[in-house]
C-alpha cells in the first residue's frame, strides 16, 4: 500500500514538474529571416528590401500566426519556392557536396601541411647530420696559409 | 602512373568537372523565334493536376509569365484578360506561369483582376528561367500551334501591342 501511494506522489510531482515546464519559445521573424533568402534578389532575406521579400516576410508573419516552429515554416517556404530558399543548403542528397567538399578540402589542406612539415624537417635534420659544424670543418690548405701569414703579422 | 601524378590527374578531373557542372547549370539563354517551346509539365496554381504549353499544340498560346509581387505585371493584367476573351474562340489562349511567387497571393492576385485564362505555377522559377530563358517578370511568348516561338516580349503587353503584333498571327495576316 504504502509503495502504491509513493508512486502516486512520483508521477503527480512529475507531472506537476511537466506542466511548469517553460513553453517553447515562440517564432519570431527575425529568427526565420535571416536563415532563408529572397530568391528572386539572390541575397539574405533580412538582407533585401524588395516587394518579393515583403511579400515572403508576410507569409512567415501568417506562419509565425498560425503557430508553426521555425522548421515548419522553412518547409513551407521550401513548398513555395524550393531548396534554394534556404540560406543553407541541405545536408541530404546532391546538396550534401555543399557540405562535404570545403570539410574535404580542410582535410586534404591539413594533411598536405602535415606531410610538408614532416619531409621539410626531415630534410633539415638530414642536412645537420651530413655536415660537420662550421667549427670543425678543415681549411683549405691555401685558406690555413694565409690565415697562419695574417696570424703571424699581428703576432706580438 | 606514380601515386602522385595519379592524385594530380584525380584533382585537375574534379575541378574540370565542377567548371563543367557550373556551365550546364548556368541560366539558359531566351529562346529565340523558330525554337520549340519546352513542353514541361507544371503544377497547376489553383487545384490539383498539372499542365504545360505542349497541352494547347494546336492553338495558339500566348505564354505571360508573371507574379504578383510585380507592378507591371499588374498593369498588363487588364490588357491580358481582354485580350483573352476577345481571341479565345480563334484557337487561342493566354497561359500564365506564375513564378518565384507564393502561391497564396497568386491566387489573391488572379481574384483580384478576375483572371479567367489558365494559369500554372513555376514556384522556384526553374521553367521560366532556365527553360525559356526569362530574365525576369513579365515577359511574354507566343507559341505557335505547331509549339515554335514566335514572339518574345520583354516587359510588359499593352493592348496596342497586343493588337498590332498578336493579332495578326491569329488572322493569318502575319507569316511565321
Amino acid at each position: 500500500m504504502r509503495h502504491a501511494i509513493r508512486t502516486v506522489v512520483l508521477v503527480a510531482a512529475a507531472a506537476a514538474l511537466l506542466a511548469a515546464a517553460p513553453p517553447e519559445p515562440r517564432t519570431t521573424l527575425p529568427d526565420v529571416e535571416d536563415e532563408v533568402m529572397c530568391p528572386i534578389c539572390g541575397t539574405a532575406l533580412n538582407l533585401s528590401g524588395a516587394p518579393q521579400a515583403d511579400r515572403e516576410r508576410a507569409f512567415i508573419r501568417r506562419q509565425i500566426a498560425a503557430g508553426k516552429t521555425k522548421e515548419e515554416i522553412k518547409d513551407a517556404l521550401v513548398a513555395q519556392y524550393g531548396t534554394e530558399v534556404l540560406a543553407e543548403p541541405p545536408k541530404s542528397g546532391f546538396d550534401l557536396t555543399a557540405w562535404l567538399v570545403p570539410a574535404a578540402g580542410i582535410l586534404l589542406a591539413a594533411v598536405a601541411i602535415a606531410i610538408g612539415l614532416r619531409r621539410w624537417r626531415r630534410a633539415a635534420r638530414d642536412d645537420e647530420d651530413a655536415q660537420p659544424p662550421d667549427s670543425e670543418q678543415p681549411l683549405e690548405p691555401a685558406d690555413a696559409e694565409r690565415l697562419d701569414a695574417d696570424l703571424a703579422r699581428y703576432d706580438l | 602512373m606514380s601515386a602522385r601524378a595519379f592524385a594530380v590527374f584525380i584533382a585537375v578531373l574534379a575541378v574540370i568537372g565542377l567548371l563543367g557542372y557550373g556551365l550546364l547549370n548556368k541560366s539558359a539563354d531566351a529562346l529565340e523565334p523558330g525554337e520549340t517551346v519546352p513542353a514541361t509539365s507544371l503544377p497547376n496554381l489553383q487545384g490539383a493536376g498539372s499542365g504545360s504549353v505542349a497541352d494547347y499544340r494546336d492553338r495558339w498560346v500566348l505564354v505571360n509569365v508573371w507574379a504578383s509581387w510585380c507592378t507591371p505585371c499588374r498593369e498588363e493584367s487588364p490588357a491580358l484578360e481582354r485580350f483573352h476573351r476577345a481571341h479565345r474562340d480563334r484557337r487561342f489562349t493566354v497561359l500564365g506561369i506564375d513564378s518565384n511567387d507564393l502561391s497564396g497571393d497568386a491566387v489573391s492576385f488572379i481574384r483580384e483582376y478576375g483572371i479567367s485564362y489558365p494559369q500554372l505555377r513555376d514556384g522556384t522559377g526553374d521553367f521560366a528561367q532556365d527553360e525559356l530563358g526569362t530574365t525576369g517578370v513579365p515577359e511574354s511568348f507566343l507559341v505557335a500551334p505547331d509549339g515554335r516561338l514566335v514572339l518574345h516580349r520583354l516587359g510588359p503587353v499593352t493592348r496596342d501591342y497586343l493588337d498590332s503584333n498578336v493579332v495578326p498571327y491569329l488572322s493569318g495576316e502575319a507569316k511565321q
